[in-house]
C-alpha cells in the first residue's frame, strides 16, 4: 500500500515498528468495520436517512495506525479517573471514525493532523507517536495542548489537538459513561416543581407569591 | 415512464387541502368535524408522534450523538423531516439575496418540532400602518380574531399568565411551569434594568385537557414531538383526530403541482405527483384550500396559469409572492460564573423557556418602527454533539475550584473542567417584526424546475435600516441583561455594522409570511378578510400566506386562529350555497 510505503520512506532508517507494519492488514480493517457496525440504532428514520447511514458505515476511513494513534490521544485527553472511565472505555475512537465519515469536513484536519503529529515525533524521538514511550507522548502533547503558550511552529499541532480534544470530549460526554460523569440527570418523566429549596437558598433567590400562586406545582411526596 | 398518464380520483370531495401543518391541519379538523368530505394532500410521509418520535432517546442512541444532518438540520432526534435543503427540490436566490427557506415534508409539517411559542397578536399588530405609516393595516382587527384565539386556547391548550398587557392579550391559560435557576437569574437581572420578564406562553399541557392527550412529563424534548401528545402538533392534535371522524382521506407523499380550474375560472381540484409511484394524479373538490406554507402556496398559485388566470391563480392584483417577510433574529450568549460547580438536579422542564420578555418599549422614542420579544435558554441541557466544544477558550479564563489553569490541557484536570462549567451557560434570542415590503418577494424562476418538473421559486429580499437598527438594539439589550446578571459574554458579542449586528439571514427564523396577503382592495391583495381569493371564490389560503404583517409574535397561533375562522366561514358559505 502506498500509504505505508510513504511512511516507511519518511522513517529513513528509523526502525519500522509493529503498529505501522500491522496497520494495513486487510483483516484488521474488517475488524474495525464490524466493530463500528456492532451497535444497532433504533431511531425513527425516513428512507433517505437510512440510505445515507448505510452508505456512511459501508466505508472505513481511518487505517489501523491512525485508529491506534486516535485511541492513545483520546485516552490522554480523557483518562480513567476516580469518577469515570476513559475515552476508549466509552468507545470514543469508534465515534470519531463514524463522525468524520458523517461530517467529511473533519477528515483532512484529522488525517493531516495525525500525520503532522507522527512527523513531529519522528523528528523529536525518531518514532511515530504510538511507538514513543508514554513520557515522550506526554512531552509531545504538552507542546500542543496549551494554545496560549505553544511555540509558533507548533500552531498546526495546536489546531489539531483542539479538534481532537473537542471530538474526544463530545464523544465521551454523550456516551453513557460520560453523561453520568458530568451529572446530567434528566431525560426521564418527572414533575417539575421548581428549583430545589436548598439551591434557591444557596443563591439568595425565592419564588414570588405570584409565581407560587400561578405556576403548576406537584405534591412533593408523590 | 413509458405510459405517463394522469389518474383521476373518482371521488368528489367538498374540500381538497394542500399541506398538513398548522393551517391545513386546522382546516381538515374543522371541516371533517362539520361532516364535509375532505381530502388532505401532504408532500411527505405519514408521521405519528406516538410511534415515530425520538423522545427520551439518549445521546448515545444516535450514531452522530444528536448532530444535525441535511435531513434533520435541528439535530438527529428532531421531529422534522428535511429543512434547509431537500434532495431534488431546489430554489434559487437572485443576486445577493440570502433567503433561507425551511421546508418540512411530513404529516404535521413543521409543527412536529416547533418551539410551541403561542402568542396572540395584539390590537396594535393588526393596525400598524395607522400607527407608524409603514406597510398596511389588516382588513380585520383583534376583535375579529379573539373568539378564535379563545377557541384554540381551549381546544389545543396553552400555558401562560394573564398580565393585562395592552398588546400581548390575555388568554385562556393553563398554569405555567416555575422558572428554572438561570431563568430566575435572568428575571432578577432584567427587571432590575426595567426589562419585564413574564411566564412564557407555550402550547404544552401542564394539565390534562382531554382523554386523547397526555399531560406534559417535563422532558424538555418538544422539538422531537411528543409521544403522549402533551404538546400541540398538527399531526397529533388535528389530523389524526380528524381521520377518526371518517370524513378525511389523507394522501401522503403527494406533491402538489397545480390548482386545477374550469372555464369559469373556479377551482376544481389539485393535480399532484405521487412520490411513491411517480405517477400523476388529480383530485377534485368543491373548494380548494392551500396550506402548503407561505412560499409553497404562492408557488402553487403562480404555477396555476390558465386562460382565465393568465398571471397565475388569484393573482390579478400581481401581489402573490410579494410582501414576503420573516421574523428578524439576533442572539447572544454567556456564562454565569456564579453558577460554576452547580448542584446537579433534573431541570429539564418543558421543551423551551419558562419565561420570556414581551416587547416593552415605545417605538416612537426609538430609531426603528417595530418591536421584538426575547427568548431565553440555558441550564443543564442533555449533552449532545458539540457539548463543551471549545473549552480551550474557557478553562484558562476562570479559576477552577480556586486554581488558575493554563487554557486547553488534557487529562483528569480537563475532566474536572467539563464538570465545573456544566449548566452555567445562558443564551438569549430576539425575535422581531420586519416590515412587509412589496419589493421583498418570491417568483417563479423561469429556468429551473425540481425533480418533478415543477418550476421552482426564486427569491429577492433585502433588509432595510429598520431591521438592522432593531438588531443593534437587541444586541445592546442582551449585553445589558448579561452584564446585570454578572454573566460574561461568550458568543454573539462581536457583531457590528459590518455584519448587520448579527441579524440572521431572512428566512432563517422560519416565520415566513405575507406572500398571499389579505385585504379589502382586490387590486392590492390576493385574498379577502376570510382568506378567500378575490378572483376565485372557492379558493382559500390558510397558512402564513394571508398575513399582512406578522408582529413580533411567532405566527403559528395566529395561523391556527385564522384557519379556524376561514374553515367555519367555508362551512357557512357552503350551507348557504354561496360556494
Amino acid at each position: 500500500m502506498d500509504r505505508r510505503k510513504s511512511i516507511k520512506t519518511l522513517l529513513v532508517g528509523a526502525v519500522s515498528t509493529g503498529v505501522l507494519v500491522e496497520a494495513c492488514k486487510p483483516e484488521d480493517k474488517k475488524a474495525v468495520l464490524n466493530d463500528a457496525n456492532a451497535q444497532v440504532y433504533t431511531l425513527n428514520r425516513m428512507k433517505e436517512e437510512e440510505e445515507h447511514y448505510k452508505e456512511v458505515v459501508s466505508k472505513t476511513f481511518f487505517n489501523d495506525h491512525e485508529m491506534a494513534t486516535i485511541t492513545v490521544l483520546a485516552d490522554i485527553i480523557i483518562p480513567k479517573d476516580e469518577v469515570s472511565g476513559s475515552a476508549s472505555d466509552a468507545k470514543v475512537p469508534e465515534f470519531i471514525e463514524f463522525i468524520v465519515k458523517d461530517m467529511p469536513g473533519h477528515q483532512t484536519p484529522m488525517r493531516g493532523g495525525l500525520r503532522w503529529l507522527d512527523i513531529q515525533c519522528i523528528k523529536q524521538f525518531g518514532k511515530p507517536f504510538v511507538d514513543c514511550t508514554h513520557d515522550q507522548q506526554i512531552q509531545m502533547v504538552d507542546q500542543i495542548a496549551y494554545p496560549k503558550k505553544a511555540k509558533p511552529d507548533m500552531h498546526q499541532g495546536v489546531a489539531f489537538f483542539n479538534l481532537m480534544r473537542n471530538l474526544t470530549a463530545t464523544g465521551f460526554y454523550t456516551s453513557e459513561i460520560g453523561v453520568k460523569d458530568v451529572g446530567y440527570v434528566g431525560n426521564t418523566p418527572n414533575q417539575w416543581n421548581g428549583v430545589p429549596d436548598d439551591v434557591l437558598k444557596q443563591y439568595g433567590l425565592a419564588y414570588t407569591e405570584k409565581e407560587l400562586k400561578e405556576c403548576v406545582s406537584f405534591d412533593k411526596k408523590v | 415512464m413509458g405510459d405517463l398518464q394522469v389518474k383521476k380520483q373518482p371521488k368528489q370531495y367538498d374540500a381538497v387541502i394542500v399541506g398538513s401543518g398548522a393551517g391545513g391541519g386546522m382546516a381538515a379538523y374543522v371541516l371533517a368535524n362539520a361532516g364535509l368530505k375532505v381530502c388532505l394532500l401532504e408532500a411527505g410521509p405519514m408521521f405519528d408522534p406516538a410511534k415515530d418520535s425520538c423522545q427520551l432517546k439518549n445521546p448515545w442512541e444516535s450514531p452522530r450523538r444528536g448532530a444535525s444532518t441535511k435531513y434533520r438540520p435541528f439535530g438527529d432526534f428532531d421531529g422534522c423531516y428535511w429543512g434547509w435543503e431537500i434532495d431534488g427540490e431546489p430554489y434559487t436566490n437572485s443576486g445577493d439575496t440570502k433567503w433561507e427557506w425551511w421546508r418540512a415534508r411530513m404529516l404535521g409539517g413543521r409543527t412536529n418540532h416547533w418551539g410551541r411559542i403561542s402568542l396572540r397578536f395584539g390590537p396594535k399588530d393588526f393596525k400598524r400602518r395607522s400607527i407608524d405609516g409603514l406597510g398596511d393595516d389588516w382588513p380585520i382587527g383583534y376583535e375579529d380574531i379573539k373568539p378564535y384565539y379563545d377557541k384554540i386556547d381551549r381546544l389545543l391548550g396553552v400555558f401562560g399568565t394573564n398580565e393585562g398587557l395592552e398588546n400581548d392579550p390575555d388568554g385562556i391559560f393553563l398554569p405555567p411551569p416555575k422558572p428554572r435557576l438561570h431563568e430566575l437569574f435572568i428575571k432578577r437581572a432584567a427587571t432590575s434594568i426595567g426589562i419585564p420578564v413574564i411566564p412564557s406562553r407555550l402550547s404544552i399541557l401542564t394539565k390534562k385537557i382531554n382523554d386523547d392527550r397526555g399531560q406534559c412529563f417535563f422532558c424538555a424534548q418538544c422539538g422531537r414531538s411528543c409521544k403522549v401528545y402533551g404538546d400541540f402538533s398538527s399531526s397529533s392534535c388535528l389530523v389524526i383526530p380528524a381521520i377518526k371522524t371518517g370524513n378525511l382521506d389523507l394522501v401522503t407523499n403527494a406533491m402538489a403541482r397545480e390548482v386545477l380550474t374550469n372555464k369559469e375560472g373556479l377551482a376544481t381540484g389539485i393535480s399532484y405527483i405521487n412520490k411513491d409511484d411517480m405517477q400523476e394524479y388529480q383530485v377534485s373538490g368543491r373548494t380548494v384550500i392551500l396550506a402548503a406554507s407561505a412560499c409553497e402556496s404562492a408557488r402553487l398559485l403562480l404555477n396555476s396559469k390558465s386562460p382565465r388566470h393568465p398571471n397565475g391563480l388569484a393573482n390579478s392584483s400581481n401581489v402573490v409572492g410579494k410582501y414576503l417577510h420573516d421574523s428578524t433574529g439576533a442572539d447572544m450568549g454567556g456564562i454565569i460564573p456564579e453558577l460554576f460547580d452547580r448542584k446537579r438536579y433534573n431541570e429539564d422542564g418543558v421543551g423551551g423557556m419558562h419565561v420570556y420578555t414581551p416587547w416593552w418599549l415605545d417605538n416612537k422614542k426609538l430609531d426603528f418602527p417595530r418591536g421584538y420579544h426575547i427568548e431565553y435558554g440555558g441550564g443543564f441541557g442533555m449533552p449532545l454533539y458539540g457539548f463543551s466544544w471549545g473549552i480551550e477558550n474557557l478553562n484558562g479564563t476562570y479559576k477552577i475550584k480556586g486554581k488558575q489553569k493554563e487554557a486547553g490541557g488534557y487529562g483528569a484536570s480537563l475532566k474536572e473542567d467539563y464538570r465545573y462549567f456544566f449548566g452555567a451557560h445562558v443564551g438569549m434570542a430576539g425575535r422581531g417584526e420586519a416590515i412587509a415590503r412589496e419589493d421583498n418577494y418570491c417568483e417563479i424562476d423561469p429556468n429551473v424546475v425540481d425533480k418533478f418538473g415543477i418550476p421552482v421559486l426564486r427569491f429577492h429580499t433585502k433588509y432595510s435600516d429598520y431591521e438592522i437598527k432593531q438588531a443593534k438594539h437587541m444586541k445592546e439589550t442582551f449585553a445589558e441583561i448579561l452584564h446585570a446578571m454578572g454573566a460574561v459574554i461568550t458568543w454573539g458579542g462581536d457583531d457590528g455594522p459590518e455584519n448587520n449586528y448579527g441579524l440572521h439571514n431572512p428566512g432563517n427564523i422560519i416565520h415566513e409570511a405575507g406572500t398571499v396577503r389579505m385585504g379589502n382592495d382586490p387590486k392590492r391583495s390576493a385574498l379577502n378578510k376570510f382568506s378567500q381569493a378575490h378572483d376565485c371564490k372557492n379558493l382559500f389560503c390558510v397558512d402564513g400566506g394571508p398575513f399582512v404583517s406578522q408582529a413580533d409574535k411567532n405566527i403559528t397561533w395566529t395561523i391556527l386562529a385564522l384557519s379556524m375562522r376561514t374553515s367555519e366561514y367555508i362551512v357557512d358559505e357552503m350551507k348557504k350555497r354561496n360556494i
